[in-house]
């Protein structure tokens, strides 16, 4: 088991040892490629990157994942950390398959997202922030997703569930359960 | 959910509503791809910009910083390569227009960026999305190929000398980003911290070159100013805010939406009664904020039968600001402490932490609301957040610090009752829950 990254414990032994680095596919590499090409200096597609080594890491910023961002973008490990631990949707730690981001900012809040969190939290059995026990959920509470004049709702991977009803929430999370749910954007890229 | 024009043609949503909104061919059909044309068929790059000087339009990410004026700070003999920038980092809360624009015209945008390009004499140039939006970035990524596909895009434009580029970027998460030089930081591959200004990005931007950095609105609304004419485009609003405005309606109102209105529309009241369709439930409005969750808060009794006009002008002789537009509509069950504790949670989340008085003031903004939210609120707790909010305001490294200071202000001085509730000693009211 690799030791994860906490802000007490900054640097990962494994991801200093030389040729300990994460390997993708030729169309991944293809795909990063692409993205690289759109700049003229390489640092820029750090954030499109970092989602490609998430989703192809199991959800989050591994150290062989952060050895290969670093490699890759010809960075210290450290620039890697620096910027992954700035932005809320880089995950430095493993997260669910199905990650659940409700909006909890003024219009979704006065428009009904206690209620939407209250049966979410209830009906998966832990609070926000946390994971279930099979590491198949995670429930987040977010700021402002620019659903404001469709709240209250939530994100489930890169999907947004907008006007949601509480009988909305339990269609969407019998077919997570089911394993039935097909995600709509950001599980590869179309460039 | 509403989307249309009220009381003017519909301008930005003209093709919002149409069947396969998104293609370059139904584009074409209405309109699309002429302004291009009339600007490579003749224009120069300072005819261009005169135009847009001439129409008034002001920069609708929130700040309203004239874009014709932002645009000829760029200098001209400058031998680095010239950038411009979309700001599609839309997360002020209570806004989400250039969402729909995005996802119902991509072809708009990449019209409003080539115009400005070339204006600029600008190669390569960004739609810097925030990284929620990924559905966007697919819509626009299509609608690039689409273009390039067409010779709209790449090497020698429609048969021109003109060449230029428009790539997609991601954000991941950070509302300080919207906030130009922090955007820029972050295209940099850096922590999106703001930079000093100056030097301006129009002077040194993007890999230190000149770079013009403008919402998504903003230059959604530059084709028709080319279409039509500056100076057409400036009557279809008010002398000092050109052009037609969408406003982003939330919160508790029959029907919320994005709307198009003329600038200077005349009347909030008449806008929220009757375009907006009322108040939810039969209830009573309480509050409005207008702009976005950083202006400041407006009571009922500043709107109702007070004919605010809806303009830059109008609405800060009305105690507001137009901001992003993002209008979040609360009624009388709202308790204003409460919702100026959400919106205080959210500035603390969203300051960067690179400037102290904004790095702290907000952690400590979010301590006291949680105290007195707890119950144990104290009659001095009023003056004791004016303070805070006094030494952020004005002293912080970029607007955020403001922004967050603002909406506190505002509520304390508007609804002082909804926190005198809260500050009562415990013994002698009852104490309060949340």
């Amino acid at each position: 088991m690799s030791q994860q990254f906490t802000p007490n414990n900054p640097l990962p032994q494994e991801a200093k040892v030389p040729g300990e680095i994460a390997v993708f596919s030729p169309e991944v590499e293809a795909e990063i490629d692409r993205h690289l090409a759109k700049y003229p200096v390489k640092r820029s597609a750090i954030l499109p990157l970092m989602f490609i080594v998430q989703r192809e890491r199991g959800g989050y910023l591994d150290p062989l994942g952060v050895a290969y961002l670093a490699d890759r973008l010809g960075v210290r490990i450290t620039d890697i950390w620096e910027v992954a631990t700035f932005y809320s949707m880089i995950n430095t730690e493993p997260v669910g398959k199905y990650h659940i981001q409700i909006c909890k900012t003024l219009s979704c809040k006065i428009m009904g997202e206690p209620k939407i969190t209250e049966h979410v939290c209830s009906r998966l059995g832990i609070r926000p922030g946390e994971t279930t026990p099979d590491g198949r959920f995670t429930v987040s509470l977010v700021e402002c997703l620019g659903s404001c004049g469709t709240a209250p709702m939530f994100q489930l991977g890169f999907d947004y569930h907008e006007n949601l009803t509480t009988e909305k929430v339990d269609e969407i999370l019998d077919r997570c359960e089911r394993d039935e749910y097909v995600f709509q954007h950001g599980r590869k890229d179309e460039l | 959910m509403f989307i249309g024009a009220i009381d003017c043609e519909p301008l930005q949503l003209r093709r919002v509503g149409l069947e396969n909104s998104q293609s370059l061919d139904v584009y074409r059909k209405n309109g699309g791809y002429e302004a291009i044309k009339k600007v490579l068929d003749g224009m120069s790059p300072d005819d261009v910009i005169g135009e847009v000087k001439k129409s008034a339009l002001r920069g609708r990410g929130g700040a309203g910083f004239p874009t014709g004026m932002k645009w000829s700070f760029v200098p001209k003999d400058s031998p680095k390569p010239k950038y411009v920038v979309c700001n599609a980092d839309e997360s002020e809360p209570g806004t989400f227009k250039d969402r729909y624009l995005m996802e119902r015209d991509p072809h708009m945008l990449i019209e409003g960026m080539l115009i400005a390009a070339y204006a600029l004499g600008a190669r390569s140039n960004y739609i810097y999305t925030r990284g929620e939006y990924r559905y966007l970035i697919e819509i626009m990524d299509r609608a690039l190929a689409e273009a390039r596909e067409a010779g709209l895009l790449g090497e020698k434009i429609l048969g021109s000398k003109f060449s230029c580029d428009i790539y997609t970027h991601t954000g991941a998460g950070a509302y300080i980003c919207g906030e130009e030089t922090a955007l820029l930081s972050s295209l940099e591959g850096l922590r999106g911290h703001p930079r000093m200004k100056p030097p301006f990005p129009a002077v040194s931007g993007l890999y230190q070159s000149p770079t013009v950095v403008n919402n998504v609105e903003t230059l959604t609304a530059v084709p028709d100013i080319i279409k039509m004419g500056g100076e057409a485009y400036q009557k279809l609003g008010t002398e000092k805010s050109g052009g037609t405005k969408l406003w982003s309606v939330s919160g508790h109102v029959n029907r919320p939406g994005v709307f198009e209105l003329p600038m200077g529309y005349d009347d909030m009241e008449k806008f929220i009664m009757e375009d907006c369709q009322g108040i939810a439930n039969g209830r009573q409005l309480k509050a409005v904020i207008p702009g976005g969750s950083s202006v400041y808060i407006m009571p009922a009794g500043d709107v109702i039968g007070k004919d605010v006009r809806m303009d830059y002008e109008g609405l800060v002789a009305a105690g507001s600001m137009v901001g992003s537009g993002g209008f979040i509509v609360m009624d009388d069950t709202v308790d204003v402490f409460e919702s100026t504790k959400n919106l205080i949670e959210f500035y603390k989340h969203e300051s960067c932490g690179w400037c102290t008085p904004c790095r702290e003031g907000t952690d400590w903004l979010v301590k006291i609301f949680r105290r007195i939210a707890n119950g144990e609120g104290r009659p001095e707790d009023a003056q004791l957040i004016l303070d805070l909010c006094d030494n952020i305001e004005g002293k912080s490294f970029c607007p955020l610090g403001d922004a967050a200071a603002w909406p506190i202000q505002s509520a304390i001085k508007k609804f002082p009752e909804d926190f005198k509730k809260h500050l009562l000693p415990l013994t002698q009211g009852e104490a309060v829950t949340v």
